[in-house]
């Protein structure tokens, strides 16, 4: 067995059938995949890393062929096999965890059933044997309570379950190769953490080994002992995690690297990639990367540069790489710094006072029977202040409430009780009782921008409605077009994107559309709900550098949603941490990552994945789910998974707020000075 | 699942209320003195008065929708203003066992081909079996069926002798009797449901075939007939029911243009004649019975869709 690797993929190409044409979407690409080992692929959107991945499981799109190279799994050719010789291949040596879960699963059978399905088939088991194998398949990926689990449905499960349940899916027959497509980009951080512990144990009790198709740097730096970086389908550069995060020496790497959003000084931007990822079809002759690259030299753009190892399995593709590894070169260019804007912030921009939203369905039948559902207590009393020219962080898992508190702002929801006040007058929680001033004064930026630009409106027609419907001077269609062009301006867009449709954009160009929308009538206060989270590593931070721009330059204030802490980190200087519901922790953005923190807090940033192996990853695990917010637990909410739970006092009594200075506030019954002494040491390895 | 089935139960019997009245409302928009419809030109004022008091003429309309919709449900649906005045159930009940009949056969043989059919164009998607199915399907919707009825006609039963022409019903005939004469009306109503079912199975198998769970299916090793037999039909075939559940209502009371063609004695034929007649107690009995049978196979639609689907058995 020493020796010869569990996957060897060599030259393999892969194309696609576009327009009677074959176009490749992964292109001469070596991989190696050892017992034991987790190979990360790595790549922005369009890199071709899920092509990639399901080709080495000779799984391909109807319009796609392998077009060259081989796929030697144990050492046998895959690329060679029939449809009927595969199928003993799939679910018994090679197996998927997919992307999403619950659609991945059927939603007409019992979890158990499907997993027995596996053992029937492959090991020529009995129903009933196969069904004990699913129950103690399910047992092994730590679900508590697996004979009932396997008798449910997957929509009856939590997304957290779910994962685990495709997980036990794919190891049921023990299979030698996992390939993991982004398995926890559905999942919250605290279940994320949970999931990728599981994973690097059950690779390991089973001798397999796997391939971690993700764009997510942190999560990459702690589960792959290796990792391959792909661009536009081609292998840029690959090396073990350590070194690769130590040392990239490929510009795009080191480029992906900087990027990424973490806590700055205020007049630090973050470095970004310039431009976007080339099409398939005119993908650049030479080094792909060219045009893109702060280093390139006119040798880039004429000679295509192999892949070359620099040490110790270290492979690169780039004509530069000596002079990145010797230091006489900086892979990418420092940003020019932001806009610091130093006036002093005095007033509230905006106050929310115990805001309230339940969510009850209250069907014709239940009056009937005369039944009170209960309802979904969406948030509970949210108090939150916002000052001018600043950044409200809201903070939160999946349930948590932080959409819902930012759309009854806006009044997308109306708040069952409590009061807003903007500017220092207070409004309606009616959105038909708000005048139009109020409308453009507060202004919102939606997660997807796909979603929320018509297809069927020019960029210009969709920046020109908000100036018409709610600025408040009359514009002449020539003061308007200039207004347009301003505010393309503004968002780094070109004057001829004005006449464009949302389907000739990319997503990030998009996003700056919306973003552009919702600052076109002067607003005072911006709700930017997950503003990122649709978008690639590189274009996040063009985003990110942009809202702080624009925030410096036109004095607004932002209330941005994330579950994203780094991105928070970047841009909040004051941070609201929510739980189902209610906000248990408020305070500026700098004490908020360090002792004393609410224990939900502690848990939060205890399981986001640094992006650096070195540094060790956080030891608080979070045990279970988020419970339903249709019965919430009694006295401090957050004490049925809390890992400092004090005793019966957190089951009974709702917390105090406690004070720990300059307004950060903490809801829990431990003291500040307890919270400090027990977060200050480092906690036991479990 | 027991409170799925007590709301469709429930809401079954307020369908039923609110149709009744409005077949009973419609009816009585009918223009013309119904007394001097029955009784010709020449009869004495005094003949008309009797006959109105017979049948409740004179009561208020609401009485004499309660008396008639409780008649109904007691099985006591009146008599036929057709001379004799004969009662008007065991009339609608010989038509309905004809015309159930022949919605038999029809879903026997439209149902399990067009299925097949649809499956069959999903699975070779965009290719030329999918475009043969498509445009093949279509254009016998589009015929009328008249048209399609006198072909086959033409073809099967003058030509090659295969089948009769009419499909007369007589008493005393066995099994393989009625195969012969519902045979060629089955199969031209078949051709008008084709379409509908073949496009419908069609997109919904497409639709499903793009899922991810699919693709589980596939790499879990599973021979091709069980992915598309077990994981993909299951789901697929969901919206396929309700639409064959609305058929049944055509296929009970509306096949009036196939029984003419074939003289079939069904239920439309006699829905048509009663309302040249002006009719009024057979066309509330055919349309009450048809919206009976409409509402019940919706019902049964339902409750499979149900019983198939778990996220709405159990949520």
């Amino acid at each position: 067995m020493t020796g010869q690797p569990v996957l060897l993929a060599e030259d393999l190409t892969v194309e696609y059938r576009i327009n009677r044409a074959w176009v490749s979407a992964v292109r001469d690409v070596a991989l190696c995949v050892d017992s034991l080992e987790i190979h990360g692929l790595v790549g922005e959107s369009g890199s071709g890393k899920t092509t990639l991945a399901l080709a080495l499981m000779r799984y391909l799109a109807p319009n796609a062929r392998i077009a060259s190279g081989r796929i030697l799994l144990d050492g046998a050719d895959l690329v060679t096999r029939t449809p009927a010789e595969m199928r003993a291949v799939w679910g018994r040596q090679l197996n998927l965890v997919p992307q999403d879960p619950l659609a991945s699963l059927n939603p007409a059978y019992t979890v158990g059933e499907q997993i027995a399905e596996i053992t029937r088939l492959h090991s020529r088991l009995s129903r009933a044997d196969a069904w004990s194998r699913a129950v103690e398949t399910l047992a092994s990926v730590r679900i508590a309570d697996p004979e009932t689990v396997a008798r449910r449905y997957p929509h009856q499960l939590s997304g957290g379950m779910q994962q685990r349940v495709t997980i036990a899916m794919a190891l049921s027959a023990q299979p030698r190769l996992l390939v993991l497509d982004e398995p926890t980009t559905a999942l919250d951080v605290t279940t994320q953490a949970a999931v990728l512990d599981l994973f690097r144990d059950l690779i390991h009790a089973n001798g397999a080994a796997a391939v971690y198709v993700s764009h997510d740097l942190g999560t990459v730096a702690h589960f792959c002992d290796r990792v391959t970086v792909l661009y536009a389908g081609e292998v840029m550069e690959s090396a073990p995690v350590g070194a690769l995060f130590a040392g990239p020496l490929h510009p795009y790497t080191a480029g992906l690297l900087a990027s990424l959003p973490r806590p700055t000084a205020p007049g630090v931007r973050l470095p970004t990639i310039e431009g976007v990822a080339p099409a398939l079809a005119n993908r650049p002759p030479a080094c792909v990367f060219a045009p893109r690259c702060p280093v390139a030299l006119p040798v880039c753009s004429q000679i295509k540069p192999p892949l070359e190892t620099a040490n110790n399995g270290h492979q690169v593709r780039c004509h530069r790489w000596q002079e990145i590894a010797s230091g006489t070169l900086q892979p990418h260019r420092p940003a020019p710094p932001l806009v610091v804007d130093s006036q002093p912030r005095r007033s509230y921009v905006l106050r929310t006072n115990s805001l309230t939203k339940h969510f009850s369905e209250h069907t014709l039948f239940d009056r009937l029977m005369r039944r009170q559902p209960r309802p979904v207590r969406a948030v509970d009393d949210a108090s939150l202040r916002i000052r001018e020219r600043s950044t409200l962080g809201l903070v939160g898992e999946s349930g948590s409430g932080k959409t819902t508190l930012a759309r009854c702002i806006v009044a997308l929801e109306t708040a069952d009780s409590g009061e807003i006040e903007l500017c220092g007058v207070g409004i309606s929680r009616r959105l038909n009782e708000r005048d139009r001033d109020t409308l453009r004064r507060l202004r919102m930026v939606f997660q997807n921008p796909n979603d929320t630009l018509n297809p069927y409106q020019t960029v210009q027609q969709a920046l020109e409605r908000p100036l018409r419907r709610l600025a408040g001077e009359r514009l002449n269609a020539q003061q308007r077009r200039q207004r347009v062009l301003d505010l393309l301006a503004a968002v780094r867009l070109t004057p001829d994107y004005a006449g464009r449709y949302p389907a000739e954009l990319s997503g990030g160009e998009k996003q700056r559309v919306a973003i552009a929308r919702a600052f076109a009538a002067n607003p005072a206060l911006i709700v930017a709900d997950e503003p990122t989270s649709s978008l690639d590593v590189s274009v996040q931070a063009v985003i990110l550098n942009l809202l702080k721009d624009l925030r410096a330059t036109t004095g607004a204030s932002y209330l941005l949603i994330s579950h994203d802490l780094d991105v928070i980190a970047y841009l909040a200087d004051w941070i609201a941490v929510m739980y189902l519901g209610e906000i248990v922790e408020e305070g500026d953005a700098e004490d908020l990552y360090s002792p004393p923190q609410h224990p939900y807090t502690e848990a939060l940033l205890s399981a986001i994945p640094v992006p650096d192996p070195t540094r060790p990853p956080g030891a608080i695990r979070l045990e279970g789910d988020v419970p339903s917010a249709r019965s919430v637990p009694t006295g401090c909410r957050f004490h049925t998974r809390c890992p400092r739970k004090l005793g019966p006092v957190c089951e009974q009594e709702r917390p105090p707020w406690r004070d720990a200075g300059d307004g950060h506030m903490i809801r829990c019954h431990i003291p500040i000075a307890d919270l400090v002494q027990l977060q200050s040491h480092p906690r036991q390895e479990q | 699942m027991t409170r799925y089935i007590v709301r469709r139960l429930l809401l079954l019997v307020v369908t039923l209320f609110v149709s009744s009245a409005v077949v009973f409302g419609l009816t009585q928009l009918l223009p013309g003195d119904i007394a001097r419809l029955i009784l010709g030109r020449e009869a004495s004022e005094q003949a008309l008065e009797q006959l109105r008091e017979e049948f409740g003429l004179n009561d208020p309309v609401l009485q004499q929708y309660v008396n008639w919709l409780a008649g109904f449900m007691r099985g006591d649906w009146g008599r036929s203003f057709s001379s004799g005045s004969p009662p008007v159930r065991p009339l609608v009940t010989e038509r309905l066992s004809n015309s159930a009949r022949l919605m038999a056969l029809t879903l026997a043989i439209s149902v399990p081909l067009s299925i097949a059919l649809g499956v069959l164009a999903a699975l070779r998607e965009n290719s030329w079996l999918d475009s043969a199915i498509s445009v093949l399907s279509l254009s016998v919707v589009g015929l009328p069926e008249f048209v399609t009825g006198l072909v086959l006609i033409n073809f099967l039963a003058l030509q090659l002798g295969l089948f009769p022409a009419t499909s007369l019903v007589q008493p005393g005939f066995t099994l393989g009797d009625w195969l012969q004469v519902l045979f060629l009306p089955a199969v031209t109503a078949t051709l008008v449901l084709l379409g509908y079912v073949v496009r419908m199975t069609r997109a919904g198998v497409v639709e499903e075939l793009k899922k991810p769970y699919v693709r589980t299916a596939v790499l879990k090793g599973l021979p091709q007939p069980v992915v598309i037999f077990k994981h993909v039909l299951r789901n697929a075939l969901l919206p396929t029911i309700t639409v064959i559940a609305l058929s049944i209502g055509w296929l009970i009371g509306g096949l009036v243009v196939i029984e003419n063609v074939f003289n079939f004695p069904g239920m439309g034929s006699l829905l048509v004649e009663a309302v040249k007649q002006k009719n009024i107690p057979v066309i509330q009995a055919v349309v009450m019975v048809t919206i009976v049978f409409f509402a019940l196979a919706n019902l049964a639609a339902d409750l499979l869709y149900a019983a198939l689907n778990p996220r709405i058995r159990l949520r």
